[in-house]
């Protein structure tokens, strides 16, 4: 489903990404795990659409997120980080607009919205504004919101950062649930090793650019001769902490809070 | 429905929905009014030059809709990150669709910001001379709004944070507001200050506004037409070039 054969990506002098490769068969839940700074939202966007390789082979459902930019688009559903929702909508309008966007014909957007909301119990409210929405609730949306046109595959970036355990739970098992009923692909990155180690089947950890480690969690536990994924990541990874500069995002990400305080 | 509609449709919901922002950006605009118009009224009217509220009134309808359309053009930045962009952006849709949709929906909201401090100047005296250009007023209300949100886009497009919004503020839009011919005319100014008069963009939209309203065109209908017009299109084509190489 997921083909990336020596990725490699450069701003300018610096290699973001270097010369990764990994592939993921239809129906896998693949975990993308690495430190700050590591590459994995960089990935993430190659095979995305919105950034263009240096070098190397991406295929994402057949297609060539450069040259069939649409086709991939439409093949997969993806929430970010950060929120995407329009905060001076109704859940329902946000939904909408989505299938529109997707092209879904009206009958049918029409149904999997009510399906999709049920499913991630927010119908009761799809009048309410989003900005009235907890953390969970927006990201239950979010979820909702990338099923409409039924891609193929989803990605994740972070799902349950900043949530609490009882909608962490949720989320996971909304997860587990489209991938066992829809074979549905998923891609998902995450500094939650816990959750990791107990939903995906397959792991990578990227560090520096540089996939150090791929395979299931019991065997990187084994080849790393620990006991849990955590220790395993830290074992690979090492346990200095980055150097990092904020970035214009994590300053705007740093008003964003104190709005909405 | 399509995706130009459903992006031009979201920008009038979020206006419509924002009541606040409604009445609070129409605060200023009515205090030009009011202390200009009554403060300058009888100075204007003794140097033989007649009624300075006329003379205003379609100023200030300009500085309303450039505020708001530049506004809304910046948006994009903030968008980009935390909202309804980032979902655009990977949506299976053209960009060129997406910013036409955005800039057509700014545009439709800064005109209607233009119109109410339209109604609004009734209010202080203000009275339409030319009913027969009326509809031309519209016009250029349009034209107006469509350059500066097309303008707002492109600055937005290449901007990575709010910071630098306030320096365009202070140092564009002020700028082309007060040089405009908004609030003082034309006849008898210096020669350096007529140059750029004759150099800003937006002399020849409040040119064409006034004129329509009430009569006394200084450049002429068919020049700020055309300026405009040209202008319009360059700036929608640059707006639009530069927001199709927004990376996030």
């Amino acid at each position: 489903m997921i083909e990336v054969e020596n990725l490699t990506k450069k701003f300018g002098e610096f290699t973001a990404v270097d010369n990764i490769s990994f592939s993921i068969p239809k129906g896998e839940i693949f975990a993308f795990l690495g430190p700050n700074g590591a590459g994995k939202s960089t990935t993430i966007k190659i095979l995305t659409t919105l950034l263009k390789p240096t070098s190397g082979k991406v295929i994402v459902n057949g297609f060539n997120p450069q040259k069939e930019q649409n086709k991939v688009r439409e093949s997969f559903g993806i929430v970010f980080q950060d929120q995407s929702l329009d905060d001076e909508l109704t859940a329902w309008e946000n939904m909408e607009f989505h299938g529109v966007l997707y092209k879904v014909p009206k009958e049918i957007r029409r149904k999997r919205i009510e399906e999709l909301l049920k499913f991630v119990e927010l119908w009761e409210r799809k009048n309410e504004f989003v900005k009235n929405f907890s953390g969970g609730m927006k990201r239950r949306l979010e979820a909702a919101r990338g099923l409409i046109h039924h891609p193929k595959i989803l990605f994740l970036d972070e799902p349950t950062l900043g949530l609490d355990p009882q909608t962490r739970n949720h989320i996971w098992n909304y997860i587990k649930d489209l991938n066992q009923k829809e074979n549905m692909t998923i891609f998902f990155t995450t500094h939650y090793m816990t959750e990791a180690e107990q939903v995906a089947q397959k792991v990578a950890i990227i560090d520096r650019g540089k996939i150090v480690a791929q395979g299931t969690p019991a065997e990187l536990k084994q080849k790393t001769n620990t006991n849990s994924l955590e220790e395993a990541f830290l074992k690979l990874t090492g346990t200095t902490i980055r150097e990092e500069d904020a970035n214009p995002l994590d300053r705007m990400r740093a008003r964003r809070k104190m709005h909405n305080r | 429905m399509n995706a130009i509609y459903i992006l031009w449709l979201r920008q009038l919901k979020r206006y419509f929905r924002s009541r606040a922002r409604i009445f609070g950006s129409l605060a200023q605009p009515l205090l030009f009014l009011i202390a200009l118009g009554f403060g300058f009224g009888p100075v204007y009217q003794k140097a033989g030059s007649g009624n300075y509220i006329e003379f205003l009134a379609p100023g200030i309808m300009a500085m309303s809709i450039i505020f708001t359309a530049v506004f809304s053009g910046i948006e994009v930045i903030w968008d980009r990150q935390f909202g309804f962009l980032k979902e655009t952006l990977v949506a299976p849709v053209s960009r060129l669709n997406i910013v036409i949709g955005r800039t057509l929906g700014g545009a439709t909201v800064a005109s209607f910001q233009g119109i109410i401090v339209f109604l609004l100047s009734f209010a202080v005296g203000f009275r339409v001379t030319n009913m027969a250009l009326l509809p031309m007023a519209f016009v250029f209300i349009f034209l107006i709004a469509l350059l500066f949100t097309a303008i707002g886009t492109a600055i937005a497009s290449v901007l990575k944070d709010m910071q630098g919004f306030q320096l365009i503020m202070n140092f564009l839009l002020m700028p082309l507001f007060f040089l405009s011919g908004a609030l003082f005319p034309s006849e008898g100014l210096p020669k350096f200050l007529n140059i750029i008069m004759k150099l800003d963009p937006l002399s020849y939209g409040v040119d064409g506004l006034r004129g329509s309203l009430v009569n006394g065109f200084h450049f002429g209908l068919h020049i700020d037409l055309l300026v405009l017009s040209i202008l319009t299109t360059f700036f929608l084509i640059i707006g639009s070039y530069l927001f199709s190489k927004i990376e996030i």
